[in-house]
């Protein structure tokens, strides 16, 4: 009996999202998983149970039954306390848990003798990144934002002249460029909007220009990166310069989209009050922070408020408020989950015993068979600071001596000895060759180097041609064969014994050879010649 | 015609070779300077023909042997497929090897020849002789080595007998001593035996040279090999003491020596050590010294539908070709998906790695072939900074002109060499057959990169579904 795979409906109010999606449950099916989701799973995102029926799921419409009957639950949101008892004894529950925030819900579920993988948990290293949830929330989440923002800014994003008047561009100011933040800048910027982003880290400038964000720095010298490539807290005196050119922004721009967190701590107010009373009527400002509190003073979580004629968006589920997408994405990183247990051989027929010396499943892993092992040991090597945020430095090393560098001039000793070394051969040369030889050897000699000057000037696309052209020049070998095949034989004395018919043979067979070379090399470039084009 | 006239038709001939290298330096010119070379050929071989050195008598000899040449070459050059241009060229190299070695043992039996020599004049025409027929028969069994292993006759792994070096030096002083020999006897039949061990061993010195170089090294030999043949020709110009197959021999020569150095370089390879031969057999200790970093991870494998909706999705495309394109015929159809892509308004460019395919310059011929404009096609250098700007890189067929070891991995047996910088662009795509290792034996990191997608299979069939996919 293979592995089943249950997938509840979300119980929490407003939540849209669900564990699975359709294309993801063909990929678990064809992996020997069987699939059951609960009926209606899937119809707040758009998913009728009838597709997931097609893709090879079961649908369940007793909840108690589903969760009875799973090995591995995959779920969106931690469970409630309802749903902690319906969990198997003994089962697995893959799903967001943030053990941190929830220390009851984690002695609830190793009471449970559960197993628990935490998408929040996740490591923070390349390997990980394709089963990363918070990034792939993050990024919906970064879109969202903007979403909301354009909708309750009574504006267009992109600037234009129309026959109905000038229309200024929007000036959007993102607060933290992490994934939410990047998605952010990348969809207002899309949008038609002026960008601007400010962050602790100043190796991320890069990135926010490469979305088409101007990068606001805060002159204050302070590295922000902590570990794991998240923020940390910073100084008083990094907090007053960075007010400032916060309280700066606030007055120039229409929306300000807030993204700032620290792990495991209250999200830093960073928009006072003051800030938002100076900002125009109608601005907007989307707090992405509104689950830990937000960025903002004025921020309601959950709600959306008007304060000083400011919009202020604290919605806390923005990744559910585009459910259809998040849901595939997130399924996606489940799915691979699933691939690194069963690759791992955490999965292994029935037995269900998750591999706690893969670096990436320890971190995952918050509950193993009713056993705490969260937090888990700090991650072996910080990613992101300087080591990955800067373009890795990856300098060729350094050519072998002796060939290469056909710039720059050689030194100084290996110039004398080489020309010495001429010197010397042509002394020799010179002392014992006749001045016939030497007649022949000056044309050489130049023309060696004629061939040097005009060959280096020939386009690396063009070599094959060239290769076939000097190919078919050097069958003017031919000539050598064509004077010794009848030479005027009257001069010579009779007596010599000269073998005529041999020598005759044999330059024939040359003249022969070097004419297939000939006449095949030169049309044979010429075809070739004919068909580099424009 | 008299000698005069011969002379200055020689000059001629000589000046319009020149023209005819000089035209090549590009592509408009070059079809000029083929036409050169066409006429200072029909000059020489005219002038020599109707010259004082060719009594009548000989013309139908000659006329037979060009008619038949002639014939021959023409058919070959209108029937070769341009993937098989490698094949082809190194065949002809060994005619003119050949050639050069008949027309030193004509030369050699003809009595005649030294009775109006001094004896110092002599010794040296003995030793240009003996040189000619030397090179001539190096450049003749290497070249034939070298279109089996091309045609995959042979082997492409290199052959190394044990004490390869040792058999090379004992080739070597053979040689020396029969050329003692051959210079100091005093008849044509005393010489003769010299000169006949002399050509066995440089005969079984070119297969041997040849079979120790490995397939990825071709290039560097069929540029030496075409080096050689012009030596061969210069050789045959001093014995016969004449200044156009001197001068025209020194150019091939040369152009042959520049090439070759340019392959190693590109390799970043010594030429000494690729002649000596045998890459992934001497590098095996730094290649075990790698296993301790093996590149760790998976590769992420997509489907020919998957990597066209990459290629959709992209401004910016890079198409890297290696020797798998020419293998698998693919050149029509990477063109036929350049020119839809094209056509949406995608910017596809063709980066081209010096070593690509099995001779210089054989990647852009196949392009050209598939009638590639030849301005989308770039050396390596000139667009490997475009890399993170662009948005799809894709590799079909090559391996290790793409590989990041050869930058970051010191102990690599490539390291150092110069690659495209797929890896930087934001999705690279690699076109394969399989996960075996590329020609140095190297594991390639880039397969495991993030950003990095292997689409396995045939390149042809693999490229004609991307079509199919872009075009749908």
């Amino acid at each position: 009996m293979s592995v089943l795979i249950g997938v509840p409906r979300e119980v929490f109010p407003g939540e849209k999202r669900v564990a699975t999606v359709p294309e993801v449950v063909e990929k678990l099916i064809k992996q020997g998983f069987r699939v059951a989701v609960e009926q209606g799973a899937g119809d707040a995102a758009q998913i009728a149970d009838d597709a997931y029926r097609a893709a090879g799921a079961e649908i369940i419409a007793d909840r108690a039954q589903l969760w009875a009957a799973s090995d591995i639950v995959f779920k969106v949101r931690g469970p409630d306390s309802g749903e902690v008892a319906l969990l198997r004894e003994g089962g697995m529950l893959v799903s967001f848990i943030w053990p941190a925030q929830n220390p009851d819900l984690l002695k609830a579920l190793a009471a449970r003798k559960a197993t628990v993988l935490a998408m929040d948990s996740v490591p923070r290293i390349s390997r990980a990144q394709k089963l990363d949830a918070l990034s792939s929330m993050a990024n919906i989440g970064g879109y969202r934002a903007v979403i909301e923002a354009a909708h309750a800014f009574g504006r267009f994003f992109t600037g234009s002249i129309t026959a109905a008047g000038k229309v200024p561009p929007a000036k959007v100011f993102v607060i933290g460029a992490g994934v939410a933040g990047l998605a952010a800048i990348g969809t207002a910027s899309g949008l038609g909007a002026i960008v601007r982003a400010n962050d602790t880290r100043p190796e991320v400038a890069d990135q926010i220009k490469s979305l088409g964000g101007e990068y606001v720095p805060v002159d204050y010298v302070e590295e922000g990166s902590g570990v794991g490539g998240y923020a940390k807290v910073m100084s008083e005196g990094f907090q007053k310069a960075q007010r400032e050119v916060f309280a700066k922004q606030a007055k120039d721009v229409d929306i300000i989209i807030t993204t700032a967190l620290i792990p495991g701590k209250p999200a830093p107010k960073l928009i006072t009050e003051d800030m938002v009373k100076s900002m125009r009527q109608g601005s907007v400002i989307v707090d992405m922070a509104a689950e830990q509190g937000g960025n903002c003073e004025l921020t309601v979580p959950g709600e959306i408020v008007v304060r000083h004629g400011v919009t202020i968006i604290g919605y806390k589920d923005l990744p559910s408020r585009l459910a259809k997408q998040a849901s595939t994405l997130y399924a996606t990183n489940l799915l691979r989950v699933i691939e690194d247990l069963v690759k791992t051989k955490s999965i292994d027929g029935d037995r269900i015993d998750v591999d706690m010396q893969d670096e990436v499943l320890r971190g995952t892993t918050v509950i193993d068979k009713g056993e705490v092992t969260w937090p888990p040991p700090p991650p072996k090597l910080s990613a992101a600071p300087p080591a990955a945020g800067a373009k890795p430095a990856v300098a060729a090393p350094p050519k072998p001596k002796g060939h290469g560098e056909p710039s720059g001039p050689m030194s100084g000793t290996k110039t004398a000895v080489l020309f010495g070394a001429g010197a010397l051969v042509f002394l020799l040369i010179g002392r014992f060759a006749p001045p016939s030889f030497l007649a022949h050897f000056t044309v050489f000699v130049l023309a060696c180097f004629i061939g040097y000057m005009v060959v280096w000037n020939v386009k690396p696309a063009l070599h094959t041609p060239l290769m076939s052209v000097t190919n078919a020049v050097s069958s003017i070998i031919a000539i050598g064969a064509l004077v010794q095949v009848a030479p005027d034989l009257t001069k010579i004395s009779a007596d010599l014994a000269r073998p005529n018919e041999w020598i005759r043979w044999l330059s024939v067979g040359a003249i022969a050879l070097a004419t297939v070379n000939m006449f095949g090399g030169f049309a044979v470039t010429r075809r070739m010649l004919a068909m580099f084009r424009k | 015609m008299s000698w005069s006239i011969s002379a200055v038709a020689y000059i001629g001939a000589t000046i319009l070779f020149i023209l005819c290298l000089g035209g090549l330096s590009n592509q408009e010119t070059s079809r000029r300077g083929n036409l050169y070379g066409m006429i200072g050929m029909a000059i020489a071989v005219v002038a020599t023909v109707f010259g004082i050195q060719v009594t009548p008598a000989g013309l139908p000899y000659i006329l037979a042997a060009m008619l038949v040449g002639a014939a021959i070459g023409l058919y070959a050059a209108r029937v070769v497929q341009m993937t098989q241009m490698p094949e082809l060229v190194a065949l002809m190299h060994s005619l003119v090897g050949l050639a050069a070695m008949l027309v030193g043992y004509a030369n050699f039996i003809d009595p005649a020849v030294s009775t109006t020599l001094t004896p110092a004049e002599n010794t040296i025409h003995e030793i240009e002789m003996y040189l000619g027929v030397l090179i001539g028969a190096i450049t003749f069994s290497g070249s034939v080595i070298a279109f089996g292993k091309l045609s995959a006759k042979i082997s492409g792994k290199p052959v190394l007998l044990p004490g390869r070096h040792l058999l090379n030096l004992a080739g070597l002083v053979v040689v020396l001593f029969c050329g003692y020999a051959f210079v100091t006897a005093h008849s044509v039949s005393g010489a003769m035996l010299p000169m006949i061990v002399m050509t066995i061993v440089a005969l079984l010195f070119g297969v041997h040279m040849v079979m120790a170089i490995g397939g990825a090294d071709m290039p560097v030999v069929v540029s030496m090999l075409n080096s050689y043949s012009g030596w061969a020709a210069a050789a045959t110009g001093f014995m016969l003491n004449n200044d156009l197959l001197i001068v025209t021999g020194a150019l091939v020569g040369s152009s042959g020596a520049i090439l070759s150095y340019i392959m190693c370089n590109a390799m970043n390879r010594n030429f000494l050590s690729v002649i000596a031969g045998g890459f992934g057999t001497d590098s095996s200790a730094p290649a075990a010294g790698a296993g301790a970093v093996q590149p760790a991870g998976e590769v992420n494998p997509i489907l020919a539908p998957e990597a066209a909706e990459l290629l959709r999705d992209a401004k910016s495309v890079i198409i890297v070709p290696g020797y798998g394109m020419a293998v698998a015929q693919a050149q029509h159809t990477v063109y036929e998906i350049t020119k839809v892509l094209r056509d949406k308004g995608v910017n596809v460019r063709f980066g081209i790695h010096p070593v690509a395919g099995r001779m210089p310059g054989h990647m852009n011929v196949l392009l050209a072939e598939a009638k590639v404009p030849y301005d989308i096609v770039f050396e390596m250098d000139e667009l490997n900074d475009d890399f993170p700007d662009t948005d799809v890189a894709m590799v079909i067929g090559a391996n290790d002109i793409v590989n990041p070891a050869a930058q970051d991995d010191p102990t690599s047996p490539i390291a150092g060499m110069p690659v495209l910088e797929v890896w930087k662009a934001k999705t690279s795509i690699v076109m394969k057959r399989s996960m075996a290792s590329g020609y140095a034996g190297v594991d390639n990191p880039l397969f495991y990169k993030d950003n990095n997608r292997m689409l396995f299979g045939d390149a042809k069939k693999m490229l004609d579904e991307v079509l199919t996919a872009l075009k749908a």
